[in-house]
């Protein structure tokens, strides 16, 4: 990749995603009806955050530090692996799919250990939920990146795009189709979104990711909250890719792309201002219903004899 | 026109009854259709109507079918005028919710019988089921219900993979080379360029599938609760008719195979799944305790030996036709005969019943003697086709088999002789001396007996000619 | 694969998964009239592109499933339901989390088992869609799971219909050798299918109050 290109892509993956978050709060505000708070809030909480001191509770060791530094240094070095404007990453290589997805269950272990490693009950409660969804959630998320790299017979996320069909590709292909709506289901649960978990709930039996970083303040929170919004970001940039043909590289690239966030990130806040929250029972079926809706594609792509 | 007329007057006859509830009109419904049938079936016999329309002809096998169908009707209407009108009978008035129906189950068995493109074959066998269905839940009553309630989902989820075989032997005539008719003549014709795993599983679906409504075990778990739940006249027509028709079902899918050259595949699961059938049913006669039930899985071991003799072939399907034959007669008046002892003693819980023979002086006798029959004891003409399935089978090079065969014969036999005669014997002590038996009660039965009889000794001519060209497209020798 | 008709086929198949791992009554009947949407479309998309078929007929088949797979056999499942008072879950005798796995091997058990079963090309030239015949086999298939793995009596009918909606898939084959007279008289059977389970249920909730077919095994040996 060019200089600038890479420029382009840390801008991008730096500065965008607190805004895609600022776009799905904004839309499910108007779906309840409210005005909700500005594009631009979480910007501003990330400042405030920032300024204040840390305080750490008694007792906690350097696993509790780690979890929140941990968990974004994941999802940037991810974000470094995936394509945003361009058909290249800057980290991208011929394996990079298998990197994402060990640098996801990377940040979600340091996060679980830090809640782990505070002794509450509660974040303890969390942290085993997060377990269990994460152990529904990743067979999805494998076989859909299965789904979009077997065509290109590669395990490099820029040499599935390039391989895939000309213009939209799902047309031509519906299988992109039935990828994105898995994608858009792992999206949900890998952010802790409605329906599978609500990022806006504090009751402490029904939290589950929100639970787990109570403990966390000052800096320590920024970094957990722009972690998300950073991993938001970086997935529906996928899905972007997946649904949108966008212009290799350049302006016209990044444009593409933040349309396509913006179109995501209005459609999670549709998602989560009309969708009641699944109990909590319920939500390992929902994942494994998406898991299977991957595996039968995959089984499709084999069974065309063209994987 | 013949066979358009068979079909319509039923029909026509059933919705008149559907829509007009007088009892007079009801009876004359019923019996006026039942005679106009059998002169239709008759005229049929003196020539051969031509085929009508795009979807109707009749073939041999359809006209074997077709009359026994028409004969068993006759028998059921006369004898149903008297059970539903009856004084004792539970709901006499209710003849409305019984005469369309089983016009109209007429009609769509006729339509079985009558039709050689396997499409409208399966869309008639559906209709089959739904117009019996509300026939066998006529007393409305939680067992009935359930009863009615299997029958139809085991029934339409069976029959539904009928219609996918179908459709496979149609994808299959178009891979080899020809334009898909779904016609009995079009299959044959393209049978022996049809790929074979196609076909193959074309005929295991259709197996299954009408195999289910035949009663071939191990899919007949519905018929036994259906068949005695039922009103008795139905349950007469249900063994008599329907299970023959569904196998005619079977039976033009095994055509196909024949005309492919490839029917060794056919003949081997008809086979397994006859002995299966023959083998099952006679555990469950084994101490059976309900008469009616007894019956059920006496049919469900006939159907399995019609099987057999159709997977033996040569003179053993000349002995699965006379079969069917005979099984049809002697069952509808066993079915009858229960009905009339119902009657007599509220029930049929065989440990009830005693002293039929002086309770019951027409009836009683009546049913000593089709136990005999439908155990395949001479001269009953049951002997006769079980006979000879036998016989070809050693004769066929497969003496074990007909070894077997004979041996799971009489244990059948015992079994329901060993639950029916104990019942006949005895003095029927308390409740009085004999019952008055009218004659639509007692008549039907008689015929029928009488039939099984004749038939035993003397096969007309006639029917002989039409049991060996049938015997002998199904790849078997006349006899 | 290619083109509209496997798309539809593909749909057909997520409606098929969606309907083994829905647990509310509702939901299930509704996918069931999504995916009579699906199969009403789907003659068309098979063949007016080629307009190697008679557009009639074509028409008549598409409408005809629509009327009777999508709105009415829906809508009086639905009715037969509300009226039999059945609770609004499904009643799983296999836990739904287990069916979705099982309806997933079903599915590519029924891709394998098309590929193993391959059939030469149609005569009219070509295969017409890749996912015809696996997308009905994985129809049958799961039609059968959900009438063994659900007590209601409505979710047997739903698994009957999806059992009659794979076949219809693999009729698609056949269109033109079918007369259309006789296909009307396949959705005819199934409608009145339908309808007489329809009333079965009803008298089903007034004998027993519910729905539950665990109540039809008195009958046995």
């Amino acid at each position: 990749m060019s200089a600038p290109a890479v420029a382009l892509h840390l801008v991008l993956l730096l500065l965008a995603p607190p805004l895609v978050l600022g776009i799905a709060v904004k839309v499910k505000a108007w779906l309840a009806g409210r005005r909700g708070a500005p594009l631009l809030q979480p910007y501003h909480d990330l400042r405030k955050l920032l300024g204040k001191g840390t305080v750490r509770g008694e007792g906690t060791t350097w696993v509790f530090a780690a979890g929140p530094l941990v968990g974004l240094a994941a999802v940037l070095v991810a974000g470094l692996l995936v394509p945003l404007a361009g058909g290249a990453a800057p980290l991208g290589f011929a394996g990079d799919v298998i990197a994402f997805a060990a640098l996801l269950s990377l940040g979600r272990f340091f996060t679980m250990a830090a809640a782990l490693d505070t002794g509450s009950s509660f974040e303890g409660m969390g942290a085993s939920r997060e377990a269990a969804f994460g152990a529904f959630t990743e067979p999805g998320l494998f076989l859909v990146l299965a789904l979009i790299c077997l065509p290109a017979r590669s395990a490099g996320l820029a040499q599935a795009w390039a391989a895939r069909p000309a213009g939209v590709a799902w047309l031509a292909h519906p299988l992109y189709l039935l990828a994105a709506v898995v994608l858009f289901v792992v999206l949900l649960a890998e952010n802790a979104r409605i329906p599978i978990d609500d990022p806006a709930t504090h009751l402490e039996l029904t939290m589950v990711h929100e639970v787990m970083v109570l403990d966390h303040g000052g800096p320590d929170l920024a970094f957990v909250l722009y972690g998300e919004a950073v991993k938001l970001f970086v997935i529906a940039a996928l899905l972007v890719h997946l649904l949108l043909p966008v212009p290799p590289g350049g302006w016209a690239g990044a444009v593409a792309l933040l349309a396509g966030e913006a179109a995501v990130a209005g459609l999670v806040g549709v998602v989560e201002g009309s969708v009641a929250r699944l109990r909590l029972p319920r939500v390992p079926g929902f994942l494994i219903g998406a898991a299977a809706l991957a595996a039968v594609g995959v089984a499709v792509l084999f069974a065309r004899g063209r994987p | 026109m013949v066979l358009a007329l068979l079909v319509l007057v039923p029909a026509a006859l059933g919705l008149l009854a559907l829509v007009w509830r007088q009892v007079r009109v009801q009876l004359a419904a019923l019996l006026g259709a039942a005679a106009l049938h059998l002169v239709l079936t008759a005229a049929a016999w003196v020539s051969r109507p031509p085929a009508f329309g795009a979807y109707l002809a009749l073939d041999d096998v359809g006209l074997l079918f077709l009359s026994i169908t028409s004969v068993l009707f006759a028998a059921v209407a006369v004898y149903a005028v008297g059970y539903l009108t009856a004084p004792t009978h539970d709901e006499p008035a209710r003849l409305h919710r019984f005469v369309p129906f089983l016009l109209l189950f007429l009609a769509a068995m006729t339509l079985v019988t009558a039709t050689q493109h396997l499409a409208v074959l399966w869309v008639a066998i559906e209709m089959t089921t739904l117009t019996s269905a509300p026939l066998v839940y006529f007393y409305r009553r939680g067992p009935a219900l359930e009863a009615a309630w299997k029958y139809l989902m085991i029934c339409s989820v069976g029959i539904a993979l009928a219609l996918l075989g179908t459709f496979f032997l149609g994808a299959a005539e178009a891979a080899a080379g020809a334009a898909p008719t779904l016609t009995l003549s079009g299959l044959m014709r393209a049978a022996p360029a049809m790929p074979r795993p196609w076909l193959r599983a074309a005929f295991v679906l259709a197996l299954v599938g009408y195999g289910t409504k035949m009663g071939l075990a191990p899919l007949h778990t519905w018929l036994p609760d259906a068949h005695s739940q039922a009103p008795s006249p139905v349950s007469a027509l249900l063994s008599g008719a329907l299970l023959n028709c569904a196998f005619l079902g079977v039976l033009r899918f095994f055509q196909v195979c024949l005309a492919s050259g490839d029917a060794g595949f056919a003949r081997t699961l008809l086979l397994l799944l006859g002995f299966v059938s023959i083998a099952v049913a006679t555990a469950f006669l084994l101490g059976q305790r309900d008469v009616k039930r007894l019956l059920a899985y006496s049919s469900v071991e006939n159907m399995g030996i019609m099987a057999v003799g159709v997977g033996l072939g040569g003179a053993a399907a000349y002995g699965a036709m006379l079969q069917a034959v005979g099984h049809s007669l002697a069952k509808a008046g066993l079915f009858f005969l229960a009905g009339n002892v119902l009657r007599a003693y509220g029930s049929t819980a065989a440990g009830e019943i005693r002293g039929a023979l002086r309770r019951l002086p027409v009836s009683g006798p009546l049913l000593l003697a089709l136990v005999l029959a439908i155990g395949g004891l001479p001269p009953f003409s049951l002997f006769m086709s079980e006979y000879t399935i036998v016989q070809a089978a050693v004769g066929g090079g497969h003496p074990w088999l007909g070894a077997l065969l004979a041996a799971l014969l009489a244990v059948a036999f015992l079994a329901m002789a060993a639950v029916l005669l104990p019942g006949l014997q005895g003095r029927g002590e308390r409740r009085g001396g004999a019952v008055r038996e009218g004659f639509l009660a007692a008549a039907p039965p008689l015929a029928l007996a009488a039939g099984v009889l004749v038939l035993g000794v003397w096969v007309p001519p006639a029917l002989s000619r039409l049991l060996g060209s049938v015997a002998t497209s199904l790849g078997g020798a006349g006899s | 694969m290619t083109g509209a008709p496997d798309v539809l086929l593909l749909l057909v198949l997520v409606t098929d998964l969606f309907i083994v791992a829905s647990g509310r009554l509702k939901a299930c009947v509704r996918a069931t009239a999504a995916q009579g949407v699906l199969l009403a479309a789907l003659p068309l998309a098979l063949w007016v592109p080629r307009g190697d078929a008679n557009l009639a007929h074509v028409v008549v088949i598409g409408v005809g499933a629509l009327v009777v797979k999508a709105i009415v056999i829906p809508s009086r499942l639905l009715r037969s339901a509300r009226e039999a008072g059945a609770r609004r879950e499904v009643a799983p005798y296999v836990s739904l989390h287990v069916s979705v796995l099982m309806g997933a091997l079903l599915v590519m058990l029924s891709l394998w088992l098309a590929r193993a079963l391959a059939l030469a090309p149609a005569a009219g030239g070509g295969e017409r869609a890749a996912l015809l015949v696996p997308a009905s086999f994985a129809t049958v298939l799961l039609g059968f799971l959900m009438l063994v793995a659900r007590r209601y009596a409505v979710t047997q009918v739903v698994g009957y219909l999806m059992l009659d909606n794979g076949v219809f898939i693999f009729g698609q084959r056949l269109v033109g050798a079918v007369p259309v007279l006789v296909e009307l008289g396949i959705l005819l059977d199934l409608l009145a299918a339908v309808f007489v389970m329809g009333i079965a249920m009803h008298h089903i909730g007034r004998e027993f109050d519910h729905i539950d077919t665990r109540a039809l095994s008195t009958l046995r040996d």
